[in-house]
Formats: C-alpha cells, structure tokens, sequence
C-alpha cells in the first residue's frame, strides 16, 4: 500500500481542487450557457478549499511516500494560494465578459493553475517543486494569451512563455547537477549531506543554475525582462493573479528548500548571491517603476521591488525572516489584488484606458474608487497602519537581527523612493481634472473581491501580531 | 569505460549550444527548438548520474521532464500559430508593441 | 576500444553537430529535422548508458511525436528564413558565440572537479537493472505515484489550453 485513507484527508484539499478541475470540465461540455455558473461555481470551490485547509491547519502528515508535506506553514499557503484565487475568480466575472473572453476554459486554467501552486508548497522533493511549477507556468502562458484576438495579449503570452521555459531549462540543468552531487533530488537528503555539499562545486554550480532559473519565476533583477511586458500585455484579472499567488507559489518553493537548512543552523551561502538580487531588485524597480506612464506597467516594476524586499528575508537566514516572508507575501497579495480590481474596473473596453492621465480627476467622479485606489496605495507604499508597512517592519527587522542592517538600509531608501510614483498616482486622482467621463463597469462581484481585499489589508494593519504569530507557531 | 565527463561534455556543449541558440535566432520557432535543445541537454546529465550511480531516480526525471516538454510544446506551438494568425509572421523582431 | 565506446562516440559526433546545425541553420526545417537527428543521437547515447526505456520514449516521444509537432507547425506557418544569419548583427553573434564557449569551459571545469567520485568506477554495476521498464514502472506506481498523478493533470491543463489559443473561433 503507497497511500492510506489517513493520507487522502491530510490531501484533500489538492484532492478538491482536482475534483474540482474535473467537476468544471464537465459542467462546461454538459450545461449551456455554463460560463454565467462557472465563476461562482470556481469562487465556491476555491473558497471550500481555503476552508478545509484552514480546518487542517494542524493536521501535519507526510504523505504518498514522503513526497508530499501538509498541514502547519504549508497549509497556510494552501489558505493563501485558494483564497487570492476566489478573489481573482471574482474579479474576473465582469472583467473577461467586458474582454470579450467569457468562456469556461478561463476558470479551468484558473483552477489548474492553482493546482500547481499548491503541489509546490506542499514539495518534499525537486521533482514535485518542478513539476508544480510548469503546471502553474503552463496555465499562465495560456491565461496571458487568453484574449487571442488581441496583439498585446499574445506578443505578452509568446514573451512568457519563450523566457519562460528558458528559465526552466535553466532550471532542469541545474538540477540534474544537484542530483549528480547529492544521488536524490530530497530536500531531507540535501540538509543530511549539507556539510559536505557545501564544498562540492558540482553542487554549488547546480544551485547556481537553480537560482538563475528561479530568479525569472520570482521576477528578480537581472532576469526581470519579461515581468513589465507580460503583467501589461495579458488581460488584468490575469495579471491580478500571477502577480500575486504565482509569485507566493514561487516563494514558496524557496521557502521548503531553505527552511529546513536555515532550521538546522547551518551557515549560509547563499547569503551574498540572495543579498545581491534583494539589492537590485530593490532599487531597479523602484527606480524605473518612478518614469511609467501605464499604471500596470508601474505595479509591475513595484512588484519587482516587492520580490527584492522579500528576499531579504531570506538573506537573513533565520525563522524571523522566513516568517516575515511568509506575512510579506500574504499583505502583499491583497494589495495587489485590490489594486488590479480597480484597474480592471476602470479600464475601458478596448482594453486601454491604464494611463496615469486616465486617472484624472478620478477623486471627484468616483470618490468610493479612488479613496480605495488611494488606500491601497497607501498600503503598497508601506505607510501604517496599513499591511504594507508590517510586512516591511518584520523582513527589515529580521534582516537588522542578522546583522545585515546596510541590507535594511538600502531597503528603507528604496522604499522611500517608492512613495514618490505610488503618491503621484494619488495627486493625479485628487489634483488634476479632465472633462473626459470615466466609465466604470458596474460589477457588484468585483466590488465584493476589492471590499474583501481591502478590509484584509485594513485587518493585517491593524492586528499583524496575531497573524505573524499565527505563522510563528507552524514552525 | 568511457569516462563520465565525456558524457558531461557533451550534454554541456548541447547545454551552451542551445543557450546561444535562444539569444542569437530571431525565428519564435527556431528560439523554442533551442530550448529543447537545453532541455535534452539536462535529460543527459540526469541519465548518465542515474546510470553511474545506478540510481532510478535519475530516469525518473527524465520521464517527467519528456511530459513536461510535451505539455510545453503543445501550447507554445499553440501561442506560435496564435500570434502568426494575428500578425502573419514569428519574426521576435517585429513582435514588439511591448518594448522589451 | 571497446563496442560501446566506439558507439558512443558516433552518436556523440552525431548529436554534437546536428546540435550546431540546429541553431545555425537558415531554414527552420532544416532545423527541425537536425533537431530529431540530434533526439535519435542522443537515444543512442541513453542505450550506451543502459537506459532502454529512456532510449526508446526518446525515440517515441521526442523524435516522433514533439518533433511532428513542430514539423506540422512550421509547414502550416512557412515561416521565411533569416536570409542572414551570420551577416546581420555579426558582431553581437560573435560575442554571444565567444561567451558561450568561455561559459562551456568554466562549466567543464566545475563539472570535472565535481566529479572526482566517479572516476573510479564507470558505470555502477546495478545500472543495468536500473534502466529497464519493470523498474522505472514500479517506481512510478509506487514511490512516485503523486507525481505521476499530477502530470496527468499538467497534460489536461495544457491541452485544454493549447486548444483555446489555436481554436480559430468559439461559438
């Protein structure tokens, strides 16, 4: 016997997801007109989903042979990963009718995509971490060149998906030296060896490779190329989520390989290499996100910024600093999302309309948007009491216990510089005019994901002692 | 007995041989057959650990590897096709409303 | 020398410079059909390693099926060639060309430090019972079962999407 019954519920909610992805195959072959059923029927889904893992929070197992972990800090990602994607789900609804890419297969890619980030965080083992990954990958080459009639969606999807399967050839070389080194792609395998690994320079040229090709998943500086193009090329709600539970999913992976080494003490060495991404990344996005004139071209250098503040929390190599990782990337994710509903609210109906100049004046025709919009800037830009500002607080302070204060300093500078393109956001919407009428899509479900997403940030601002101590204790 | 760096030689000569491939071509096609160049490169590093340290694992991989490749070509040649309907050619130059 | 190394040194030779006639070819067929040479090269180098089962999926999947794939796109696209592939940009080529090759070497020079451990030996003596399909099957339904659980789901993923993006119209 490879699994047990015991197994199978310690997995449920990846067994769901899967059901679900089958359940929303048929649904859309058998019902006519099912893409009006499939969005709620995907936010219901999704939403059991995040329940059940909050439900086995405690329930930590290895199951199916050791390859796969759950319960405790892998199930908060489950959390993580299912409930941004409702909240996607119900951001999509008016947005892929107003797109003209109303069909079921958009929440099966959805749904799939979700699939894959779950199967990464849950990894015991770099062929799971691989293979989750290319799930996740695959559906969102897909999902960016879903609006198949526009140019820009698909030059976005050709753009992803060529440097992104460099990347995991990258990736696969890298590993296939690892394996060389170590005999077995095992994490546990990997910590057991770890001191005489250190020295073998098979092994580091194969993590090498390893961080190259991940650093294009998590959009870190110098393999950020893609990241503006893609996040302004595909549709917005598309966007909204691979911006958000793709880069946690990716996280992640980093996450699993390095805790369980960061736990057992060992030195790092990879330190110099993480601190030096962590440090471009910082400044280069925020530095460039300072002259975009395209809003979602301007949240997409911030999110290369965001990636480099998280990863110096990693750099730090201690508990504080992957738990502050792990709060960064929950804040972050409903900032984000916020931030693409409203886009996607506003953008017009030829998919233009993501100007700053589009903005103008919104202060006055939409005060319930842009106080929204505002806040969330707010909160992206790290001001309290908002998410933004903890999730900050604990990586910078993680990084402070580690010695590596000049690290939180450059930190602390790029964040300084980032206020000045999220604020010009807010004095476009509050002190210029235009006579041009914005139109806004009038959608209560998307209103719902935005409200959602915003009282999470509002919450996370409020009380961050209880959820970071809520990560802190799945240790 | 041939020595293993031989074989390590030669998948990391395909390795490099593809990496140049993907910066140098401008064809979309041409760049995707570089990657899986690439990846064939690291399927031999795989088979020849597994074969040297006769361990499964290794072959393994390679099988997930040959489905995930599949799965990669069937919608990469699909966004290929997609893109040519609209544009009429795969020329990376001339796909470029996105500045890079 | 050895039948086995003798063969291994064609169908390294082969995959070698088919894999240059991949990327420096002007025709994407050409291209193409070095690339299935170069998959069938390196099946032979699989068999040299005792990985039959690997050597025949190469073959199956790789060379026949992915390969048909991309022979079937290139002829429903005709993409024109590069006329000038070595004259256009040929300085930057050069230089890419030129860190390759100091890439390759720094690469060797890692990988052969790496591998002092292996020396000794050759191939290990339970490597031909490795490769055969009874193994690599039992592995797959047993220890690892999840993954192979999940690829069914990757291939589902992707065929559904491959078929929204190459669809000419929904209804």
């Amino acid at each position: 016997m490879t699994f047990t019954v015991h197994d199978l519920i310690s997995l449920s909610p990846v067994l769901l997801i899967g059901v679900g992805i089958l359940a929303t195959l048929i649904i859309e072959m058998l019902v006519k007109e099912s893409e009006k059923i499939l969005g709620w029927f995907t936010f219901v889904l999704l939403l059991s989903v995040a329940y059940l893992s909050l439900i086995l929070l405690d329930h930590t197992a290895l199951v199916f042979e050791d390859k796969f972990l759950t319960g405790g800090r892998v199930n908060i990602f489950f959390f993580l990963f299912s409930f941004g994607a409702a909240v996607v789900s119900l951001l999509s609804m008016e947005y892929i009718k107003k797109a003209g890419i109303h069909f079921g297969e958009y929440y099966i890619m959805l749904l799939s995509s979700v699939l894959g980030m779950m199967l990464i965080s849950g990894a015991t083992d770099f062929i799971m971490i691989f293979i989750g990954l290319e799930q996740m990958s695959v559906c969102f080459y897909v999902l960016a060149g879903f609006n198949r009639r526009n140019e820009r969606s698909l030059e976005a999807a050709l753009k992803y998906f060529l440097l992104g399967s460099f990347a995991t050839g990258f990736l696969v070389f890298g590993l296939g030296l690892i394996y060389g080194a170590v005999g077995s792609l095992s994490i546990t395998e990997i910590v057991i060896g770890y001191e005489t690994l250190k020295t073998s320079p098979l092994f580091l040229t194969g993590t090498l490779l390893f961080i190259i090709g991940f650093s294009f998943k998590i959009a870190a500086v110098p393999f950020h190329m893609w990241v503006p193009d893609v996040y302004q090329g595909a549709p917005t709600s598309v966007t909204a989520l691979m911006s958000t539970t793709g880069k946690a999913a990716a996280f992640s992976a980093l996450i699993i390989i390095f805790s369980p080494i960061i736990q057992a003490a060992y030195p790092s060495f990879f330190t110099p290499v993480i601190s030096v991404l962590a440090v471009l990344s910082m400044l280069y996005g925020s530095i460039v996100a300072i002259s975009q004139n395209d809003l979602k071209r301007m949240l997409a250098y911030s999110s290369i910024a965001h990636a480099g503040y998280m990863l110096i929390g990693l750099a730090a190599w201690n508990e504080k600093g992957v738990s502050g990782v792990i709060f960064y990337l929950v804040a972050y994710t409903f900032m984000n999302l916020a931030a693409f509903g409203l886009i996607s609210l506003i953008e017009k109906r030829d998919l233009r309309g993501t100007e700053f100049s589009d903005y103008k004046g919104l202060g006055f025709k939409q005060p319930v948007l842009a106080g929204l919009m505002a806040l969330t800037m707010f909160a992206l830009s790290g001001i309290p009491p908002f998410a933004g500002f903890f999730g900050k607080y604990y990586v910078f302070l993680s990084a402070i216990e580690a010695g590596m204060t000049w690290l939180a300093i450059v930190g602390v500078i790029s964040s300084v510089i980032s206020v000045y393109f999220y604020l010009r956001l807010i004095v476009v919407m509050y002190f210029d005019n235009s006579d041009e009428i914005v139109m806004v899509t009038p959608s209560t479900s998307a209103m719902l994901g935005i409200m959602i997403s915003v009282l999470l940030i509002i919450i996370m601002g409020v009380a961050p002692g209880s959820i970071i101590n809520l990560i802190n204790s799945t240790f | 007995m041939i020595p293993i760096e031989h074989y390590l030689f030669l998948s990391s000569f395909m390795f490099v041989t593809g990496v140049v491939g993907v910066i140098t071509r401008r064809n979309a096609i041409v760049v995707f057959m570089s990657i899986e160049l690439m990846l064939n490169s690291a399927n031999l590093v795989f088979v020849t650990f597994s074969s040297y340290l006769g361990n499964v694992t290794g072959q393994l991989v390679v099988f997930f590897v040959m489905a995930v490749a599949a799965a990669e070509a069937a919608v990469g040649l699909a966004i290929i096709i997609a893109i040519f309907r609209n544009k009429l050619t795969v020329n990376l130059d001339e796909i470029n409303i996105l500045k890079w | 020398m050895s039948l086995e190394s003798v063969l291994f040194y064609f169908f390294a030779a082969i995959s070698i410079v088919t894999s240059i006639l991949v990327i420096s070819s002007k025709n994407p067929v050409l291209s193409a059909l070095s690339l299935i040479l170069n998959f069938a090269g390196l099946a032979g180098v699989y068999l040299t390693l005792y990985a039959q089962f690997i050597a025949v999926v190469q073959v199956i999947v790789y060379a026949g099926a992915i390969m048909v794939l991309f022979l079937f796109v290139i002829m429903l696209i005709r993409p024109e060639a590069e006329r000038n592939y070595f004259q256009e940009r040929k300085s930057f080529k050069m230089l890419t060309i030129g860190i390759g090759v100091i890439v390759l070497g720094q690469l060797m020079f890692l990988i052969i430090s790496g591998t002092s451990m292996f020396t000794s030996g050759g191939h290990s003596e339970q490597s031909l019972e490795v490769g055969t399909v009874e193994r690599i099957g039992w592995e797959l339904m047993t220890s690892y079962l999840l993954p192979f659980e999940a690829i069914g789901f990757l291939l589902l993923a992707a065929s559904i999407g491959a078929m929204v993006l190459a669809k000419k119209k929904f209804e």
